[in-house]
């Protein structure tokens, strides 16, 4: 069964990103960019699902511009066999992102899809749901473990207020939280190995789906600052405002 | 201009969480119907019927209901579609799961997590973990969105709407519910707490953090963090650490008690809610965050709180 | 693996090395490693550059790299008291002092430009690995680097996933880590390489950008000063770059050859930025980043010799900064170039592992020597005479060069290492720096948070105390923990506790300056690169 991970490019975790100051977006402009952090977990899962037998190919896709080649390299790096640049100079929303990925499905006759639950970038986390939708296959979102068992998974999710097991039969879409597993450390031997594989490429275009936008930014703003807070004088002071004010107890 | 919103149900009572999205609904427009789903959650319609605000609460209830599994109620919600141009669902795991199916088989692009709706079509939604808000405009149809329950206030319990049952004609079903762990661990997770307790350097000991920190964590039901601090000196464990380097939190209550408040500490903790900050120091950055600010030994504050809430709990 | 040279560190000089090699001699191997995640992480320069060594490795960079947009139009040197700033009038200023021609820009993006214009040559760049240890052969030569391990635990053992330190086999070399780079430090103590030139002098520099008002922007503008806050004993001044984007790049430097260890260089320079001259420029704007490292001060007669077995030093690593015109990337660039040059001939001869005596020989009589030459004494003068005397003085060697082609007072020796000046806390009162605002003045961890610094939380210490209870009776009982406030990023903190004082490491926030290095008095604390991909995420710097 072969497995498709797709990978986007997202700003890294650790940089700090700044609204621009005409609010036209998020300036990003020689920031560090990395693969999504629940992108490399779906990875590392598909990975280890080929090592323990149960996967037969992992394939990485990424789709973007040609800048998107550095995260399918480290994709490569990781353990990906195979790695696809669906190229496309468009912002893409995640609707026509799933339309791309339920054509590369179909294409590469892959049987399980592993997401990561949402991107840290637009944090929308929709494009697995939407895939699973497109393809009608069953879903198995926030995936905190998966075990393969024949024509079906096993997945138990992070849900509000607790873990769910659920079956669902193959072929199938999972979302990977942030618990599933923790990403192997890519050594030096592996980025000079993934140098050299070849990242196969299309274009997004060419597809035959619909990629026109839906969503209009009008604006990007900074978060508002918080207002100021006050001081009490007691702990049953406290416990009132808690209570009475703000609601919370 | 006639709006769907999808309950959020614990299969036995009505989640806070509806009603808040309710209020998100009620700003797009006033005809609210609200789809109850899953098995025998008659009483959860009759809760749902006394929002203020509803216009019809839509009953389906069925054996394949049963669990909400995303699939089936993506599937129910797209029967009823039909009637509405807005679908909205709180942003929880159900909501989350559910409505991005439904808003690619209605093939429109669905608008995640709204804090804000400043137009029927254009709403406030965050983006990189908070630290930027897009404001965002629909040219679809149909509009879906999840909302954050967290920026709206619920709507008061004062209406009577009718209740209507719809029937759900379900398709083969491809994925099945094996089993649930409510609260598997009897502390909330650290990052989807509703309540988190934090305790800084001021503990100074493994033993003064569990009599404090953790005690007032467990009076709350709450989930225990940790500044950076107590972990570095070993008496909180790594996985408590909240803060730039560890966990990024947004409960609705975050009481942080002897963190001075280095920013390292607060950016993992500033979109909470309300933030209590208790500190022997005045000065202490932190109060510069918190809403409610309570100066004095927290030796003595904190089993005084514990004690006063433990009260009130019981 | 085994190339034909090995460079440590994706920095200008590392990257105009790598640049030249692949232009001289097409078919050679060569491979960049760097410690930053990404490239240009880890560069943090003022800047205005000379062009002049860029323009000749790689013209193209002024029209396509995007960073030649803002030349220098306006040039100002002030000296402050408390609430004025006197001006030097440009007639005084030696030609050697001149900023016409150069332009404002970010070395960081300027190290990104030639990073991909190297890929693009060939040269194989791996930022995210850091060069742990150096390889020798069995004569003792160097061969090639190891990068560290990576997944260890605090403690130092193999987690789940470690992956073990790879070998990088060279027939030569380049060590292009910046100032104090850690196998710098250790190839100049190793091979000797310091004896014979004066001790090495270093500053501590600090960085913020920030977003003004339009109306105080004037793109091209610069201006320096010495003076307030720092007294005439301590050396030091601040830079102030007008560059793109309504963008104001202000820095500091503190030289660290201070003497009072309650001195903090970090609020010297919070405190600079509330004189009436820069608040007016700044408070109504944002602070976008912040950034600090060391730099050399040295100098012409600090230089190391810069050929052992199998290596070379190349950029701020040998120590070729300009201090009067606090630049040094021009210089890194030219000594890239220059040690290219050399070891594409010694290549081409079928050399490996030797020393590159050729090179040492010729960077006094390049361009590079040129510029420090003239320049050498105005450090010595400084340290020894105070700010305002040493400047004088300085600004009249440098004169004499000018007019005369040659110094009046030969070559001035260093006074001392800058881990010996501090006094002992007993003859220094505390200094009372005023509480950050939040808007115009900044704590520490504020600051640091915009560096974007992170380590992953579970690997081993990465800066040493040899020995802890030394650093106790001296650091701590001497010398009152200068470490708290000599360090940029908040990683020394000392915690009184019943049973004595502790040093708190908090090596996640290291910004990897490595002032700590240089100024610790006992030279107790060595700065040691951690996992790859650890540190500062630096965007513009």
């Amino acid at each position: 069964m072969k497995a498709l991970v797709p990978i986007k490019r997202v700003a890294d975790f650790n940089a700090r990103i700044r609204v621009r100051p005409d609010g036209t977006g998020v300036d990003l402009a020689n920031i560090k960019m990395s693969a999504n952090p629940f992108d490399e977990i779906a990875l590392e899962q598909a990975v280890r699902l080929r090592e323990a037998g149960g996967v037969s190919e992992v394939i990485a896709v990424s789709i973007g511009s040609a800048q998107c080649r550095d995260v399918l390299r480290s994709a490569l790096a990781l353990g990906a066999d195979r790695a696809i640049l669906i190229r496309s100079d468009l912002t893409l929303e995640a609707l026509a992102i799933a339309k791309l990925l339920a054509t590369l499905v179909r294409a590469e006759g892959i049987g399980l899809a592993i997401l990561g639950k949402q991107a840290i970038d637009d944090d929308a986390g929709q494009t697995g749901q939407m895939l699973a939708a497109l393809l009608g296959w069953p879903q198995a979102t926030f995936a905190s473990s998966v075990e393969l068992q024949g024509a079906s998974a096993k997945v138990t999710r992070e849900v509000d207020g607790g873990l769910q097991t659920i079956e669902v039969n193959l072929p199938a879409v999972i979302t990977a939280d942030l618990r599933l597993n923790t990403p192997r450390f890519v050594g030096l031997p592996a980025i000079m190995k993934a140098k050299q594989k070849p990242i196969e490429e299309r274009d997004a275009e060419s597809c035959g789906v619909s990629l026109g936008a839906r969503l209009c930014v009008l604006r990007t703003e900074e978060p508002p600052t918080r207002k100021a807070g006050v001081m009490v004088k007691t702990v049953a002071d406290l416990v009132d405002k808690l209570r009475l004010e703000a609601g919370v107890l | 201009m006639a709006i769907l919103l999808l309950a959020e149900h614990d299969g036995s009572v009505l989640l806070d969480q509806t009603a808040r999205a309710l209020a998100a609904a009620l700003e797009i427009g006033s005809d609210v119907d609200i789809l109850v789903a899953g098995k025998d959650i008659g009483a959860v319609a009759e809760t749902a019927a006394g929002l203020a605000g509803v216009r019809t609460v839509l009953k389906a209830d069925a054996d394949d209901l049963d669990h909400q599994l995303p699939e089936a109620i993506a599937a129910l919600v797209l029967q009823l579609a039909e009637g509405y141009d807005t679908i909205a669902a709180p942003a929880t795991s159900l909501g989350k799961s559910a409505m991005p199916r439904v808003a690619a088989l209605l093939d429109v692009m669905q608008i995640s997590d709204v804090i804000a709706v400043l137009a029927p079509d254009t709403f406030k939604r965050p983006i990189y973990a908070g630290n930027a808000i897009q404001i965002v405009q629909s040219s679809d149809a149909r509009r879906v969105l999840t909302v954050r329950t967290s920026a709206f206030a619920p709507v008061a319990a004062t209406g009577a709407a009718a209740i209507e049952t719809v029937a759900f004609a379900p398709a083969e079903a491809r994925s099945r519910f094996i089993e649930e762990q409510r609260g598997k661990s009897a502390r909330p997770e650290l990052g989807a707490a509703r309540i988190v307790v934090s305790g800084g350097r001021a503990l100074g000991s493994a033993e003064n953090f569990q009599t404090r920190v953790v005690a007032l964590a467990d009076v709350l039901g709450a989930a225990v963090g940790a500044s950076r601090a107590p972990v570095d000196e070993g008496y909180a464990p790594n996985d408590w650490q909240v803060g730039q380097t560890g966990k990024i939190v947004a409960p609705e209550l975050y009481i942080a008690v002897g963190i001075s408040g280095a920013i390292q500490h607060v950016a993992g903790m500033k979109d909470a809610k309300t933030i209590v900050a208790i500190n022997s120091d005045a000065n202490a950055p932190i109060f510069q965050y918190a809403d409610y600010g309570l100066v004095g030994d927290l030796f003595e504050l904190v089993p005084q709180l514990t004690a006063a809430l433990a009260q009130t709990r019981s | 693996m085994n190339y034909d040279v090995v460079i440590v560190g994706a920095g200008p000089a590392g990257l105009a090395a790598a640049i030249r090699l692949k232009q001289q001699t097409p078919s050679l191997s060569v491979v960049v490693i760097e410690k930053a995640g990404a490239i240009g992480g880890h560069v943090i320069s003022g800047a205005v550059m000379d062009p002049a060594a860029l323009d000749e490795l790689v013209p193209e960079w002024r029209s396509a790299s995007g960073e030649a947009e803002i030349p220098v139009t306006d040039d100002r040197f002030f000296y402050l008291s408390a609430k004025k700033a006197w001006p030097l009038p440009a007639l005084f200023m030696p030609r050697l002092m001149s900023n016409h021609g150069n332009f404002v820009v970010s070395l960081a993006n300027i190290c990104r430009w030639l990073a991909a214009h190297a890929e693009a040559l060939g040269v194989e760049i791996y930022p995210g690995f850091a060069a742990a240890e150096l390889v020798f052969d069995a004569e003792g030569a160097v061969i090639g680097v190891a990068t560290g391990d990576v997944g260890l635990d605090r403690e130092g053992r193999p987690g789940e996933s470690h992956q073990p330190g790879m070998e990088l086999v060279g027939c030569y070399t380049v060590l292009a880590e910046g100032v104090r780079g850690n196998l710098s430090k250790q190839a100049i103590a190793r091979f000797a390489l310091a004896e014979g030139a004066e001790t090495p002098k270093y500053g501590i520099g600090f960085k913020e950008v920030w977003q003004v008002e339009p109306a105080q922007h004037r793109p091209g503008h610069i201006q320096h000063s010495f003076g307030w806050p720092l007294p005439d004993s301590t050396g030091g001044g601040s830079f102030l770059y007008h560059g793109k984007d309504n963008q104001v790049t202000v820095g500091f430097v503190v030289h660290l050859d201070y003497r009072n260890p309650y001195l903090s260089p970090f609020e010297e320079f919070q405190r600079f930025k509330s004189h009436p001259a820069i608040r007016r420029l700044l408070i109504n704007g944002t602070r976008i980043a912040y950034g600090a490292r060391a730099i050399s001060e040295g100098g012409f007669q600090s230089v190391p010799k810069l050929a052992f077995p199998g290596g070379v030093l190349v950029g701020d690593a040998a120590g070729f900064v300009n201090v009067p015109r606090i630049k040094g990337s021009h210089n890194a660039v030219r000594s890239g170039m220059l040690v290219a040059d050399h070891l594409a001939a010694a290549l081409g001869a079928g050399r490996a592992a030797d020393t590159l005596l050729s090179y040492d020989a010729a960077w006094r009589q390049s361009a590079i020597g040129a510029d420090l030459y003239p320049v050498r004494n105005v450090k010595p003068l400084w340290s020894r005479f105070g700010t305002l005397a040493g400047i004088a003085l300085g600004g009249l060697d440098m004169w004499a060069h000018q007019l005369f082609g040659r110094s009046l007072l030969g070559t001035l020796r260093h006074a001392s290492a800058d881990h010996e000046a501090l006094e002992p806390a007993a003859r220094h009162r505390p200094i009372a720096y005023p509480a950050p605002d939040g808007n115009l003045t900044f704590d520490r961890l504020s600051s640091i948070f915009l560096s974007g610094v992170n380590h992953r939380e579970d690997q081993p210490v990465h800066l040493v105390v040899a020995d802890a209870e030394r650093q106790r009776r001296n650091e701590h009982d001497v010398f009152g923990g200068p470490s708290s406030r000599y360090c940029p990023a908040g990683v020394y903190e000392w915690i009184e506790q019943p049973a004595g004082p502790h040093l708190q490491i908090n090596a996640q926030n290291c910004i990897h300056c490595k002032t700590c290095d240089i100024k610790d008095p006992e030279q107790n604390i060595t700065w040691t690169p951690p996992e790859g991909g650890g540190g500062p995420n630096y965007a513009n710097m």
